[in-house]
């Protein structure tokens, strides 16, 4: 056990030189997350203004979801780019053959996706609160299961992610960012799942994001935290993770079989 | 009389992809404390047999065991034994030579990882270099600091994927005596592949010549070029690259002195 949690802090520790030694990287964990959080909240307070707002909250209701889809979408990128990183410097290798099990090469990534969050939201929460006057604890005692979950599902994009840039090598790792963008739609991540088309709305409902930001919306308008629907949630993180587990494990495994990781690896 | 359990024997290993047969039935082994060449053109199945031997690549049949263990089934306590350096790979280009170095002492979990970190500086005389950049560093330099990270464990089989292939012959000559130094010092064992004959004669007690996946010859490398009556290892290469070593039946006869 401490053997692995030594490698496991090891990868993280190459990954926090990375970042340390590169602050421009950090742009990419701020930069980013702040035009789209600048745009959103510019967007409603013209809406609201224009009395398009049909409801009171509306900056609310879209500002904190843009925040809680950027959690979920930087805990995939800690898994993903991680994994490029390795591939873009050709060190791939050296971690394949160093003495690492995969779930300790899995578990740094998911710590990297972690500390990527915990930066992100830092200071999403910090311009939301001045600018937008928008405070991310309003949710109360709901905030830490709902951010829990997206960061589970988060990870799990980012292993699926993986799995598909292993298998179809560099040509795909466009998909380390359109990933999570898929499933965006179905998510319900800025309108109620109730506004998807009926048959559509059961594959919503099997993400586990949707019930999150469904109860994200309830928090906000004022309701109890809908702890039915955080727990639904983490069941279906428990089953989103165990096939991400096994995709994982069955393109790793693919990769190894037919030569590909050492091409993914060296090209 | 006890028999001494080889540090690696890779037995019948066949790999198929698709149509192609990449290895077909290798088998060898490495000594405690001996270095084996693994020569070949292009195509022979050098690389393949590293990526096995690695863990990169499962075999389609064959085994690897390394310490008497299968590969496999101990694939953590193995790999903690051994160690690897390759041309075609790099250390993260973005940090720092000292930062890398450090990363890689502790996911072997190296005790006193600086002070095996400076003693690896120190014996391939990169000290001056800590706190350089990798990416930037000339490729005798990288080689070098590639070297120490496959040191820095204390490796009981070194695996060595064409150290030498972009350096200079000054560079090449200096790794040669140093690889050799180590060898003798520390009795660790090496596992080399080459395209270069001279890497081969110098650093390596014994020689594995793979042609279309198959061992053609083993031996020291004078009795291998020996057996083709062929001037040189060189000559040797060149001759089973131009097909004139495989158009006079002499393939033949190696599988015939393999297997008499």
């Amino acid at each position: 056990m401490f053997e692995s949690l030594n490698r496991i802090w090891a990868l993280t520790l190459r990954y926090l030189f990375l970042y340390t030694r590169h602050p421009v990287r950090l742009v990419e964990l701020i930069f980013w997350p702040l035009v789209d959080l600048l745009m959103w909240g510019f967007l409603t307070t013209h809406l609201q203004q224009q009395g398009a707002g049909d409801f009171p909250k509306m900056i609310t209701y879209l500002i904190g979801a843009m925040i809680l889809w950027d959690v979920l979408f930087r805990a995939q990128q800690g898994v993903a780019i991680s994994f490029l990183e390795d591939v873009w410097t050709r060190n791939l290798l050296n971690i394949f053959v160093a003495p690492v099990r995969t779930f300790e090469y899995v578990a740094a990534t998911c710590f990297v996706g972690v500390l990527r969050v915990s930066v992100t939201l830092l200071v999403l929460a910090v311009v939301a609160a001045f600018a937008y006057r928008f405070n991310l604890a309003s949710m109360g005692m709901g905030l830490l299961p709902f951010l829990g979950n997206l960061i589970l599902f988060g990870w799990f994009l980012g292993m699926i992610s993986t799995g598909l840039i292993m298998r179809w090598g560099q040509a795909a790792e466009s998909l380390a960012w359109a990933v999570p963008f898929f499933i965006q739609p179905l998510a319900a991540v800025f309108y109620p799942v109730s506004v998807l088309p009926g048959w559509l709305q059961p594959i919503a409902m099997s993400l586990p994001c949707t019930p999150i930001f469904e109860g994200m919306r309830t928090v906000l308008a004022g309701g109890a935290v809908p702890w039915g629907q955080v727990q639904y949630a983490f069941f279906l993180n428990l089953i989103w993770g165990g096939l991400a587990a096994l995709f994982f494990a069955l393109n790793l495994k693919h990769v190894r079989k037919s030569g590909l990781l050492v091409k993914v690896a060296t090209q | 009389m006890t028999a001494v359990t080889p540090v690696l024997e890779a037995d019948r290993l066949v790999k198929i992809f698709g149509e192609h047969t990449a290895l077909d039935g290798l088998s060898f082994s490495v000594a405690p404390g001996e270095s084996l060449g693994l020569l070949g053109v292009n195509g022979a199945g050098k690389t393949t047999a590293m990526n096995l031997i690695l863990g990169l690549t499962t075999p389609t049949s064959g085994m690897v065991r390394m310490f008497g263990l299968d590969l496999w089934k101990h694939r953590v306590e193995i790999l903690k034994q051994v160690n690897f350096s390759s041309a075609y790979t790099n250390l993260p280009s973005n940090l720092l030579v000292w930062q890398n170095l450090l990363v890689f002492a502790k996911l072997y979990a190296v005790p006193k990882p600086k002070q095996r970190i400076e003693e690896m500086m120190e014996l391939l005389d990169i000290t001056h270099l800590r706190k350089s950049v990798t990416g930037r560093l000339s490729a005798g330099e990288s080689t070098r600091v590639n070297l120490a990270k496959a040191l820095l464990n204390k490796p009981r089989l070194l695996l060595l994927d064409e150290p030498t292939a972009s350096l200079d012959p000054d560079i090449a000559d200096r790794v040669r005596k140093l690889l050799r130094q180590l060898q003798k010092d520390t009795g660790i064992s090496i596992l080399y592949t080459s395209h270069n004959m001279r890497d081969i004669d110098e650093v390596c007690d014994r020689l594995v010549f793979l042609h279309a996946g198959k061992v053609l010859a083993e031996g020291t490398p004078n009795e291998v070029h020996q057996q083709f009556n062929r001037s040189s290892l060189e000559d040797l290469f060149i001759g089973v690259a131009r097909g004139e070593v495989h158009a006079m039946g002499l393939i033949d006869k190696a599988d015939h002195l393999k297997t008499s």
